[in-house]
């Protein structure tokens, strides 16, 4: 029951995040919908075995981060709640990979065990840039964006009516939940007779909503698109901005930075 | 099941991405051209309504475990596979933006796995079959199992051929079947039980939204035969193109494709982006991979095949004479640069929210 609330209470404060007004806020949808997906593939097409590598890619969302104003706590804790089937699948890594590849003092690391640190740091460098993406941007705008870069407009609208309508759709199935629950006291009640019907219920309702939006969009002259409030134009802040970031994510993808550094460290402290 | 980036490499995710939004495109042109405009309010509440249902849970008996509806079939079965495909397409972008299930380049494998099958297979290949054109209250029953059921098994083995084919996982193929068709099957049979069950509660409280899903007829002869054209263009051109330069393995869909058709065509080419690129690493690297730079043919194989490095690392750690490409060394420089990398982007970080703040 507090589970529904809470996962709506976090899509909410997610979705407030992109009313923010930072330089990165301002900029144009498709720079930063661009500029993600450049990072989630620079940071995807490593090795497997590629561990060192990845750290530097961390600049890109503490400085997203840092300079949106993000709030750090609220993104590192739904990263934390990383897609359980990742680990469920790396965690395989090391039983079937058991090849030594590293070697510090007494303790040899296996290959599975480095693949499988490198699992985990790809989740959190890919879902973050999922959540900073939509923190900076907004889900609407992230929309408008993927159809002025050819989604079709279909898709587009039926997205946007889809997140429209998905708090009014949780709540209510929250509260339904709720008072489901307050009359089973306990396990009675609980189970596939009441849920069905209950869903059921809710699937009518939902259709009777469905009917009577339609109307009140007909009477309002909808023709079959949204209209956006902001234009924005792709203008020099965003090249700027999409040229250096993939400048530097391709740099770090080609050298491995953290091998640079640590050999100039070791090399001057043995 | 949701597949996630991180198991994915550029090559697999790239084509499945094209192949998702090749039929999303389609879908689209369909849903426009032949579908009335009350449907598109109606596609959009109704994703809504799947995403909030999958929020309820009910208890199974015995097991002490819970479930819950999942969006595929019913979607199929009151809106038709196009409208449905592009509903289902709807929810799992807002489940990658808001819940990270999965991730953004895995949207096309999720969009795939858990749109395609249940939309264009089981619906009409064995709900539709079973049903017939005079439903009864068992044969929803009946058919919902099974088409839930054949529905899942195909997204969680193309799940495992995805996760195989891009070599991120060690998990050996029939190790990874053997786990994930099981599980599947069960939580196949649970949503294929809530499907019916809730089916039939729409069918006795409101017959005529049944009927007239039944009857629209999807639209055109083949509908599937469309779909899998499309989806094979597309994913012939993108695998083809992906896989040669954004991926520098020898990777998995090439493998699959040598292995399918017996022809060893797609080696990596001998010219392009890739190979330019590696050259120009192999000129500015002084520390390609994890060991130092050699002036021998070695480090030239190493750069153009990096699949092979942990083998050569394995060579590496038995020639530990040659101190110069000892691995601890390496490793250790490795991880110690990782941490300061590390540290420098979190003070980044903290000097540019100082800043920020100041202002």
């Amino acid at each position: 029951m507090a589970s529904i609330q809470n996962a709506v209470l976090d899509l909410k404060n997610l979705d407030l995040l992109a009313n923010g007004n930072s330089a990165i806020h301002r900029l144009d949808a498709r720079a930063k919908v661009l500029i993600t997906l450049v990072f989630i593939l620079c940071v995807v097409s490593n090795n497997r075995y590629e561990l060192t590598t990845l750290l530097p890619f961390f600049i890109f969302p503490v400085v997203m981060i840092s300079l949106a104003d993000l709030p750090p706590l609220f993104i590192l804790r739904k990263i934390i709640l990383l897609c359980p089937f990742v680990v469920a699948v790396g965690i395989f890594n090391p039983v079937f990979d058991q090849v030594i590849l590293l070697q510090i003092g007494p303790l040899g690391i296996s290959g599975g065990w480095i693949s499988f640190a490198s699992i985990l740091v790809r989740s959190i460098l890919t879902v973050g840039a999922a959540f900073i993406l939509v923190g900076v941007t907004g889900f609407t705008a992230v929309c408008q964006a993927l159809e002025r870069l050819g989604m079709p407009q279909v898709f587009a609208v039926q997205l946007l009516f889809l997140y429209r309508y998905i708090f009014v759709l949780t709540e209510e199935s929250g509260r339904a939940s709720r008072a489901r629950e307050l009359r089973s006291c306990g396990k009675k009640g609980q189970g596939i007779g009441s849920y069905s019907s209950m869903v059921g219920h809710l699937l009518l309702r939902t259709w009777q909503r469905a009917e009577r939006i339609h109307m009140a969009m007909l009477a309002r002259g909808f023709t079959g698109e949204f209209h956006a409030s902001r234009q924005s134009r792709f203008g020099a802040s965003e090249i700027r901005f999409v040229l250096a970031w993939s400048t530097l994510f391709i740099f770090l993808r080609l050298q491995n930075v953290s091998q640079l550094l640590g050999s100039l460290i070791t090399g001057l402290f043995p | 099941m949701h597949m996630a980036d991180a198991l994915l490499s550029p090559a697999v995710g790239g084509t499945l991405w094209a192949a998702s939004a090749g039929t999303i495109a389609y879908c689209s042109s369909k849903v426009r051209k032949d579908i009335d405009d009350s449907k598109i309010p109606l596609m959009g509440v109704l994703g809504a309504f799947i995403f909030a249902a999958q929020m309820i849970n009910f208890s199974i008996p015995v097991t002490g475990s819970s479930g819950h509806l999942g969006g595929g079939l019913i979607l199929t079965i009151l809106l038709g596979p196009y409208a449905a495909f592009l509903t289902i397409a709807s929810v799992l972008v807002v489940q990658a933006l808001f819940f990270a299930d999965g991730g953004l380049l895995a949207l096309g494998c999720n969009i795939f796995n858990l749109g395609f099958f249940p939309a264009f297979i089981a619906s009409p290949f064995i709900y539709k079959k079973i049903i017939g054109n005079r439903p009864t209250a068992t044969k929803i029953s009946v058919a919902s199992v099974l088409a839930a059921i054949a529905g899942l098994q195909m997204g969680a083995l193309s799940v495992v051929l995805e996760t195989v084919s891009s070599g991120i996982s060690s998990l050996p193929f029939s190790t990874f079947v053997a786990m994930m068709l099981p599980i599947h099957l069960a939580i196949g049979i649970v949503e294929g039980l809530v499907t019916a069950s809730v089916v039939s509660f729409v069918y006795k409280a409101r017959p005529e939204i049944m009927n007239s899903a039944l009857e629209a007829r999807p639209i055109g002869n083949h509908p599937v035969r469309n779909i899998a054209a499309v989806f094979l263009a597309v994913t012939v051109v993108t695998g083809g193109f992906v896989s040669r330069f954004a991926s520098n393995n020898p990777d998995g869909l090439e493998w699959s494709i040598t292995k399918v058709t017996g022809l060893e065509e797609l080696k990596a080419p001998e010219q392009g982006l890739h190979v330019a690129l590696n050259a120009l690493q192999e000129r500015i690297a002084f520390l390609p991979g994890y060991s130092f730079r050699k002036p021998d043919q070695k480090t030239k194989i190493e750069a153009s095949k990096p699949e092979t490095a942990p083998t050569d690392q394995i060579k590496q750690t038995e020639q530990k004479a040659d101190d110069q490409k000892n691995p601890v060394a390496t490793g250790i420089a490795g991880l110690v640069g990782g941490t300061i990398s590390l540290g420098l982007a979190l003070l980044i970080g903290y000097i540019l929210k100082r800043k920020h703040r100041t202002e």
